[in-house]
């Protein structure tokens, strides 16, 4: 079995290739810097302490507007067949995947490239990129939207601010507890054996088409 | 990929429907947040819903980036211009003066609104009479303590009866960050107009745009929905 798939040691398969992992950190560059500048916006302008707002402020909008840019660009192009191919691993999910969800991880699964929880996280930062930038825009032209939706743009934007910065916490302590994920999104790969243990049914597909 | 019904590998387009699900989330936020915060801040109590994020709090902005701190015994407001008698007030001044009061959402140009905040000042038309306009003039300009921020309103605008010269917010003096010991209030127009460490009420024969119109804001900030003024107590005007 030599295929594409394998790199390295016999033993290997990619599970991020070169495209993935720079979307990947591309992304999370930009998600972290938004997070950061986003406490002193809030927090700052709540308790009005001070602090250099204008630049704060255009370093957050700057951010804001380049935010898609990651997952898009890798999606794009001929360089981006790995991330669609993925992504269609997000949207579709077999029966065993959502009892597993439900049931909080106490079910069978028969194990994708991906479990129902990194899928959902997946989904939810996908989501959220698209309703912080819509709301986002909201917020720095609001002079083209009626008052009701700067004020509803307003409230979501903080809204799902809290919930990302809950959802980036989890996926921050899952990858920092799952070493060989954790590697494999610095060098690419993952072990066969992994996958045996933890995306069988991935496994199986790979074996397959190689 | 088998496809026969109830298959381990028969897929459900779930993910896509989450992903929809929380896109349509974001809009119907948008959509309807405010009426949603307005919601959960009568039913809360306005402090609650105030820690809550999205809740209805304050987002405090200042032009100079300091937040200019006056004594409450020091303060000074100067009435001057076109008018009869030129007069400096004291706060205790202000204080001794008929009271009023009111209710009033405050909403800022860029969103965020707070509903429901109670102040307590001075009329602006009180202090006017008490000056006397003189023939010629049109407009009323603010100064502010902090040396940048500067107001305007038409004589028309000025003569509302809730435009208030506050000392007192939600219960208690108006803080130095809500821009006390004293700030004008006028709860018919966006945020930006009620100018904060006011210093100065000064009648002038023309409008003189003030700092945010300089920086693009219309001059009439009326809410959207209202289109001029509308006099809450026609009795008091």
């Amino acid at each position: 079995m030599t295929t594409s798939t394998r790199t390295e040691a016999v033993n290997q398969l990619v599970r991020f290739d070169k495209v993935q992992r720079t979307a990947h950190w591309m992304n999370a560059l930009l998600f972290g810097v938004l997070m950061f500048t986003a406490i002193p916006l809030y927090f700052g302008s709540f308790f009005g302490i001070v602090f250099p707002r204008h630049v704060i402020q255009e370093i957050h909008l700057w951010s804001g507007l380049m935010l898609p840019a990651p997952v898009l660009v890798s999606m794009a192009g001929p360089w981006g067949r790995r991330m669609r191919e993925d992504v269609r691993r997000f949207s579709y999910w077999t029966r065993s995947e959502i009892r597993w969800m439900k049931t909080l991880g106490r079910s069978p699964l028969d194990a994708d490239k991906y479990n129902p929880g990194q899928k959902a996280n997946a989904l939810f930062v996908g989501a959220v990129i698209v309703v912080m930038w819509a709301t986002g825009c909201i917020l720095q032209w609001f002079r083209f939207f009626p008052v009701s939706w700067r004020t509803g743009a307003t409230v979501t934007h903080d809204f799902f601010a809290f919930a990302i910065f809950a959802a980036v916490a989890g996926h921050v302590f899952m990858a920092l507890t799952h070493r060989e994920v954790l590697v494999s999104i610095f060098k690419g790969t993952v072990s066969e054996e992994w996958a045996e243990h933890h995306a069988r049914e991935w496994l199986d597909e790979e074996q397959v088409s190689n | 990929m088998e496809q026969s019904p109830d298959s381990k590998f028969t897929k459900v387009p779930v993910g896509r429907r989450v992903f929809i699900g929380l896109a349509a989330l974001g809009a119907v936020g948008i959509a309807f947040g405010a009426e949603a915060q307005n919601f959960v801040g009568s039913k809360l109590g306005s402090g609650i819903a105030s820690l809550l994020p999205g809740g209805d709090h304050f987002r405090i902005y200042s032009i100079t980036g300091s937040y200019p701190y006056i004594s409450p015994r020091k303060y000074r407001l100067k009435v001057s211009g076109l008018v009869a008698k030129p007069s400096t007030f004291t706060l205790a001044d202000l204080q001794s003066m008929p009271a009023y009061e009111m209710v009033k959402g405050f909403q800022c140009v860029t969103g965020w609104r707070v509903p429901d905040v109670h102040w307590k000042g001075v009329q602006l038309t009180h202090l006017l009479k008490e000056a006397g306009v003189r023939a010629g003039a049109v407009a009323v300009s603010f100064d502010s303590y902090d040396g940048a921020d500067t107001e305007s309103l038409t004589l028309d605008q000025a003569h509302l009866s809730d435009v208030i010269v506050a000392y007192e917010m939600s219960g208690a003096p108006v803080t130095q960050h809500h821009g006390g010991p004293v700030r004008l209030v006028v709860p018919q127009m966006y945020g930006y107009k009620s100018l904060k460490w006011l210093s100065a009420i000064r009648v002038v024969d023309r409008v003189e745009p003030g700092y945010w119109e300089q920086n693009g804001y219309p001059g009439n900030g009326w809410l959207d929905g209202t289109t001029g003024p509308t006099d809450p107590d026609p009795s008091l005007a």
